[in-house]
């Protein structure tokens, strides 16, 4: 327990020491975001009844963060380490690959829920956003998180070089979040373009997590909490299968 | 066989990457508190087998043990009593000293008082307490080679392996952590040492194994081995300016000058007095003769010469 709570505690220690870059920066991302959006659309016709432009925008935008940053947090840590070789000291420890995996993720969960509070904190000082379902909100928070943390750790154990995980990034983790329902509501989309977004496991995040702000969602949150969970339970099984067999990292 | 409480007990340990074979059946032990080298050209083996013995790298058959857990099916108390301080200089960029400390022995579950005051005593010891708050980056190369001692002790463990560390130090260094390593082994703990310096392995263990593509090409104790060197030399000084030499005395001079002769002479079938009386019969007059040990450098040289 020691061991897993120090691996813990030092992936923390690891991203707060490069606080502007992990937390600092997506926030002010996500506060530009915001600007242009609500600026560019300002008057236009709402998407959920009764919710400004803007205030639709803030949960979405929150949650692409926590996507983001969670996949990013994992996959930098771990390939840093592999590709700088300092791996090698929690590959001696006795940590089990359950340790390893839990580790890696609650770190990644926790700065993405950092960067969620400090886009909500900044957002509110200009914009009413309501919480209808907080429960909603920290289940779809910590799973969605947990789910792209865990992708991390898979990425990044797959990963030998940075451009293969910058193409992991950039052509799957990104586009998938932008095309998840962040900046529109899937009713908007065209009857085949709704049916190609149902595909994509970020939307139910969004969607979900957008319900407990507004109390009003696209997809049942049921439906969007059992298909989140499911594929935060395909992901963090694939990591710890890729761990405990020591792929790409025990040869 | 030795005792079940051996340090390291390694069995028909097989391990090959793609068509490359590292390991081709190893077999060794090492006693608990022995100073144990490890020697082999590169290529040999060496790594592999210190992997396998850290959990860093799967076997393809066999088994080792450290100090009696199987490095897999008992992996956690395997690594408990093993500390490694490996070849490369590794270091995380975002921790200091002390941090780094702190974070490796919380790994091994070792909190508190007493593991804290452990591990200011390993930087005082390893000459770095001035150093305990500065970040890894800013260390010179010799000082990240004393805190990857310090990170593989911060557990205490029982069984250290040190893989080439004086590789690329300067001679004071290297100096410190010869007596460093013998004092933790005149502590009690048991010593692996690889190096591609045979004399300091010559110098600071008390068996050998050289290896040689994958196998154990020799084990045994220090002694044992340098009495394995199948050549001794013999230098003759002689009275007369050296020239013509019997055709079956010439054959063994390896270096001759004006009136001195080096023979390279087979242990066991050459003998000394032979060469003398050899030379008498020549019409020369012995001044002076003078004989060289073998050396580790010499026996491993003959061990692991040759085609594969």
């Amino acid at each position: 327990m020691t061991g897993f709570l120090t691996l813990f505690y030092k992936e923390m220690l690891r991203f707060s020491k490069v606080f502007f870059q992990t937390v600092a920066a997506p926030v002010v991302t996500a506060l530009l975001y915001l600007l242009v959006f609500a600026s560019t659309f300002k008057g236009h016709a709402q998407i959920l009844p009764g919710i400004p432009y803007v205030a639709f925008l803030v949960p979405g935008l929150m949650m692409m963060s926590m996507i983001q940053n969670a996949f990013a947090n994992s996959s930098s840590s771990l390939i840093q380490s592999k590709i700088t070789g300092n791996l090698i000291f929690v590959l001696l420890s006795p940590l089990s690959a359950v340790e390893f995996c839990l580790a890696f993720v609650g770190a990644a969960v926790v700065r993405a829920l950092i960067v969620a509070v400090g886009v909500y904190a900044a957002a509110i000082a200009f914009i009413v956003v309501p919480i209808r379902h907080p429960v909603f909100l920290v289940l779809f928070g910590v799973l969605g998180s947990g789910a792209l943390a865990a992708l991390g750790l898979v990425a990044g154990i797959w990963a030998e070089r940075f451009d293969q995980l910058a193409g992991f990034q950039n052509f799957v983790v990104m586009p998938l979040s932008f095309l998840s329902g962040v900046f529109y509501s899937l009713r908007a989309l065209p009857p085949f373009w709704r049916e190609v977004s149902r595909i994509n496991p970020l939307l139910y995040m969004i969607d979900g997590f957008r319900y407990g702000f507004f109390g009003t969602a696209d997809v049942p949150p049921a439906v969007s909490l059992t298909i989140v969970a499911g594929f935060f339970a395909l992901v963090s099984g694939l990591a710890l299968l890729l761990v405990s067999r020591g792929y790409r990292l025990r040869n | 066989m030795r005792a079940a409480s051996d340090a390291i007990t390694v069995t028909g340990l097989h391990k090959h990457f793609g068509r490359v074979y590292a390991l081709r059946g190893i077999d060794v032990q090492v006693g608990q508190g022995e100073f144990f080298g490890l020697l082999g050209p590169n290529g040999a083996g060496k790594s592999t087998l210190i992997n396998i013995l850290a959990g860093l790298t799967h076997a393809d058959s066999g088994q080792a043990r450290i100090c009696g857990h199987d490095v897999v099916s008992d992996y956690r108390a395997a690594r408990r009593a093993l500390g490694v301080v490996p070849q490369e200089i590794v270091f995380d960029p975002f921790f200091s000293v002390r941090e780094v400390l702190a974070i490796q022995a919380g790994y091994f579950g070792m909190k508190g008082e007493e593991n804290r005051r452990w591990r200011e005593e390993l930087l005082e010891t390893l000459m770095l307490a001035d150093k305990g708050d500065a970040n890894m980056r800013s260390l010179s190369g010799g000082m990240k080679r004393r805190v990857l001692i310090a990170q593989a002790l911060v557990h205490k463990p029982r069984v250290v392996i040190l893989d080439e560390p004086t590789a690329g130090v300067d001679v004071e260094l290297r100096t410190s952590l010869w007596t460093f390593a013998r004092r933790l082994h005149a502590e009690g703990h048991t010593i692996v040492l690889t190096t591609h310096y045979l004399e300091e392995a010559e110098l600071l263990c008390n068996r050998i194994a050289i290896m040689k593509d994958g196998c154990i090409a020799a084990l045994d104790t220090k002694e044992a081995l340098l009495r394995r060197a199948l050549r001794k030399t013999l230098c003759v000084t002689v009275e007369e300016v050296v020239g013509d030499l019997p055709e079956a005395l010439a054959a063994k001079v390896r270096r001759r000058e004006a009136h001195s002769l080096e023979f390279s002479l087979q242990k066991g079938s050459d003998s000394i007095p032979a060469v003398l009386e050899a030379l008498r019969t020549a019409g020369y007059t012995v001044v002076d003769i003078a004989t060289d040990q073998a050396d580790l450098e010499q026996v491993f040289l003959e061990l692991t010469r040759g085609a594969a």
